[in-house]
């Protein structure tokens, strides 16, 4: 049980970082807005009230520091300077360590710790007072009121728990025994709502207790007693003093709640809810710090209440299990669909209309579930800004990273396992990429590189693209560098493209000394696979000294998808909708040929290469006196047209992807397996490498060439 | 369901159990076998959905009850002629790590219990597949059974098994 509570709490912590990440991120971008400080410091606060409850120390006391610096920037006694911020950000990704480091384990880097914190210990005071630990306190009115009064005063509690407080199995008697920790603590049972032995309904709550306490703590302590059934109780603590804190807390307590006192003095009876939300109601006109706080105030609050959540945290594999299903049902659909048009039945009418409500439903309820796995790539994005900083601070360079697009939603799956690749791509952006800001200067950039990281969904799929500003690919020296190693002949005659796209060769390195960041053993060979692994695309194209731009295509998701059954050499495979510009039939005028074995396909008086799939995937020799049936023109990411030759179009419909991976490993033109209605197994064809592999069509699309040997 | 049941006999401990129950099968009319426990289940031989590029001994894939497994043609693997496709061929499904497989055998011919004593070491021949491929033999109403190795047969892509 615990372990699960604990597990919750690293899940928020994901969440709270990203909320700091993001506030951090607008103050770099210079919005100093109190709104956003007070984001930062709330779920730096958070983090460290959550952690001080697991007993993780090492991540309290360094969230502590943080905080209290933070503190500093809420109460405008610190001005955000670049070099404050650039160390804020160096703490947030040290804080993010520290929670991966609690939560799986490994070593802390000390020495780095130090820095930080003795860099931190710069901009707190002297007198800066012991790590208290608070686990209630979310930040708001409450903390900024200094408490300074330590004389004692009698608090007069009225406490009524509703009945859901018993539903969720708190016990009065342990929030009292609480209570009497802090002071002297007296206990009278109001039982006059209590009606009759026959009138009564077991599962109501009647009984309301009137405590009194005299203590020296302050009210928040004695609000924080009664943290965990807020929404789940009437709860009104009054003072027997009407101190000016006082005063603010509840001018604070209306302000945030928007409810005026129902009795006069300083008595308020609300339901008692968490002091969660901004203590100004007008944030909407900090639209970042909106963005961050209130979506999280929504959730904190509805989940107290134990109303609907408005987020459901699912694992992972019951979702798969449920796709799974789904697509079986699919399946299933075009199963049945081809065996009642089998069955030669005079009047299927009624039938056919039933069953395209079937295909319709299961459609719908696909659609759904495959949206349950969709998420905005925003968190990954957010990562990405810290690798950016890392690399620029271990390279000496300056570089900023620019996201676009951070809403554009994939399934959870691509996101995760485009972690690694992104990272890689960044890394070398600012390695290679980007100049050194002197060499900057000279050529009349900016000192600081800028790299654009941005995401869109373009037709079925999801385009990323990482753009750097920086020198471009030294195209002489990849050369120069692919001819030592071997990997090209040294007279191969190579097009700009085509060296590009050595860099993805295996083994391939152009840093000169093993840095800090290159040798490690990982090259663009292994992000060119993670792509390809995820039945996607990469594409590098560079401008000398302008910079250059690698582009990433992945499918959506990586279940289904719109497919056209066609038959090649007796086979029946599945070309993927997207890929399709348009499909015709051709006759023989509209075949020529050029040299040996190229053959053009002439469109409306435009010359496009032919690829005989069949002969492409090895299924059968190409024959080109005999033009097959049908063409698909397609049109690859780098706009280059071309022509698949295919038997015959059967039918469009949607297919359920099964990888192939697992099972057969890569096969060159084939993206992974479906099953069609009659159980039998269908290729899903990946039109990019089939032209990859098609000598005549890649005769005219060079960069393919390159590519190919690079699969190969 | 499969998940359990392979745990329940993934227990590879030949060597220790008194007698062992092995399927004999032919395969380019040599007699082989594989303990029945590595063996998920034996389907009737049905057109697969061939693979392109694929080396010769990989037939293609096959549908199995919505899962893609693969078929190999074990007479091609162990470097056979390969086997002329027919109605009283079987495909044996086995499980290589986790994942399940078919075998295309020429025809299933019995169940027999053998003593591990019995398992005879392979006579060095000199072939490095041969070597690999068979795990002993043993002698069985006077023909010899070969004891194929599984692992040793079909390797699954690595990334699989990383």
């Amino acid at each position: 049980m615990a372990g699960s509570i604990q597990d919750t709490f690293f899940e928020e912590c994901e969440e709270l970082l990203e909320a700091m990440d993001e506030g951090l991120t607008a103050i770099e971008g210079g919005d100093h807005d109190s709104e956003v400080v007070n984001a930062v410091f709330r779920a730096v606060h958070s983090i460290k009230g959550g952690a001080g409850a697991f007993g993780l120390d090492d991540l309290v006391a360094f969230a502590h520091k943080f905080e209290t610096v933070f503190d500093e920037v809420r109460a405008n006694r610190l001005g955000l300077d670049t070099k404050l911020i650039q160390l804020l950000l160096r703490c947030s990704d040290h804080l993010a360590d520290l929670v991966s480091t609690s939560r799986d384990g490994g070593s802390v880097d000390e020495a780095h710790n130090d820095v930080l914190v003795s860099a931190l210990e710069e901009y707190i005071d002297e007198e800066e007072e012991e790590v208290v630990f608070q686990p209630m306190g979310l930040g708001g009115a409450f903390e900024m009121a200094p408490i300074e009064v330590e004389q004692e005063r009698v608090y007069s509690i009225r406490f009524h728990p509703l009945k859901d407080m018993y539903g969720t199995g708190n016990e009065p008697y342990f929030l009292f025994q609480t209570l009497a920790d802090l002071g002297t603590l007296e206990v009278t049972l109001d039982e006059s709502e209590l009606p009759g032995f026959d009138a009564l309904d077991t599962d109501e709550s009647y009984l309301i207790w009137s405590l009194t306490l005299t203590t020296a703590e302050s009210k928040s302590a004695i609000e924080s007693v009664f943290e965990f059934v807020e929404g789940l109780c009437e709860l009104s603590i009054e003072s027997d003093m009407d101190d000016e804190d006082e005063a603010n807390a509840l001018a604070a307590l209306e302000a945030a709640f928007g409810t005026a006192p129902e009795e006069g003095g300083d008595q308020v009876t609300v339901p008692f809810e968490p002091p969660v939300s901004a203590p100004e109601p007008e944030a909407d006109a900090a639209p970042v710090a909106a963005k961050a706080a209130a979506p999280k105030a929504e959730a904190a609050k509805s989940e107290q209440r134990g109303g609907p959540n408005p987020t459901l945290r699912v694992d992972l594999e019951r979702v798969d299990r449920l796709i799974n299903a789904v697509g079986e049902l699919i399946i299933n659909h075009s199963m049945l669909a081809q065996q009642i048009a089998n069955l030669d039945v005079a009047d299927l009418r009624d039938v056919e209309t039933e069953l395209e409500g079937f295909k319709n439903l299961a459609r719908d309820i696909q659609e759904g579930v495959m949206s349950i796995r969709a998420q905005p790539v925003k968190p990954l994005f957010q990562r990405m800004a810290r690798i950016v900083r890392e690399a620029s601070a271990a390279t000496g360079k300056t570089a900023k990273l620019i996201t676009e697009g951070e809403n554009t939603e994939v399934d959870k799956t691509v996101i995760e396992r485009l972690s690694d690749p992104l990272t890689h791509i960044l890394r070398n952006a600012v390695d290679h990429g980007v100049e050194k800001p002197e060499d900057r200067e000279a050529v009349g950039k900016n000192r600081s590189g800028e790299i654009r990281l941005s995401a869109s969904h373009r037709s079925g799929s999801v385009c990323i693209e990482i753009k750097d500003d920086g020198a471009g690919v030294n195209r002489p020296r990849v050369k120069q560098i692919a001819i030592d190693k071997g990997l090209i002949p040294e007279n191969a005659e190579l097009t700009d493209g085509e060296i590009d796209n050595l860099l993805f060769l295996p083994g391939f390195s152009t840093a000169k000394e093993i840095s800090n960041l290159s040798g490690r053993g990982v090259g663009m060979d292994v992000v060119k696979n993670a792509v390809t692994a995820l039945g996607g695309r990469i594409n590098i194209s560079s401008t000398p000294g302008k910079g250059s731009v690698f582009t990433i295509i992945l499918p959506l998701t990586l279940a289904v998808m719109d497919g056209m059954v066609v038959s090649v050499a007796d086979q029946t495979m599945v070309v993927p909708i997207t890929s399709i510009v348009e499909t015709m039939r051709g006759s023989d005028d509209m075949v020529n040929n050029l040299g040996a074995d190229g053959t053009l396909l002439s469109i409306r008086g435009n010359f496009v290469p032919v690829c005989d799939v069949g002969s492409a995937l090895g299924l059968c020799k190409g024959d080109h006196d005999q033009p097959p049936g049908v063409y698909l023109l397609v049109e690859t990411e780098t706009g280059q047209r071309s022509a698949l030759a295919v038997d015959d179009i059967h039918d469009q419909r949607q297919v359920v992807i099964k990888s192939l991976d697992g099972v057969c490993g890569n096969i060159p033109g084939v993206a992974a397996a479906t099953i069609l209605g009659d159980g039998k197994i269908a290729m899903i064809l990946d039109p990019e490498s089939i032209l990859a592999a098609s000598p005549s069509a890649a005769a005219f699309d060079t960069e393919r060439r390159i590519s190919n040997a690079i699969a190969s | 369901m499969q998940s359990q049941a392979e745990a329940k006999y993934d227990d590879s401990e030949i060597k220790h159990a008194e007698h062992s129950e092995f399927v004999s099968f032919t395969v380019a009319g040599q007699a082989f076998c594989l303990k029945i426990t590595q063996i998920r289940e034996i389907r009737r031989w049905s057109p697969v959905t061939i693979l392109p590029h694929a080396p010769a001994d990989v037939l293609g894939v096959m549908n199995l009850r919505g899962a893609v497994i693969p078929i190999y043609d074990l007479s091609a693997r162990f470097g056979l002629q390969q086997t002329e496709a027919s109605e009283r061929n079987v495909v044996i499904v086995v499980s290589v790590h986790g994942k399940p497989v078919g075998l295309l055998a020429e025809s299933v011919s019995e169940i027999i219990s053998i003593n591990p004593d019995d398992i005879q070491d392979t006579p060095p021949v000199d072939s490095r597949n041969t070597m690999d491929y068979i795990q002993g033999i043993i002698s069985h109403d006077d023909t010899m059974v070969r004891i194929i190795n599984l692992d040793a047969v079909i390797t699954v892509p690595e990334q699989v098994i990383s």
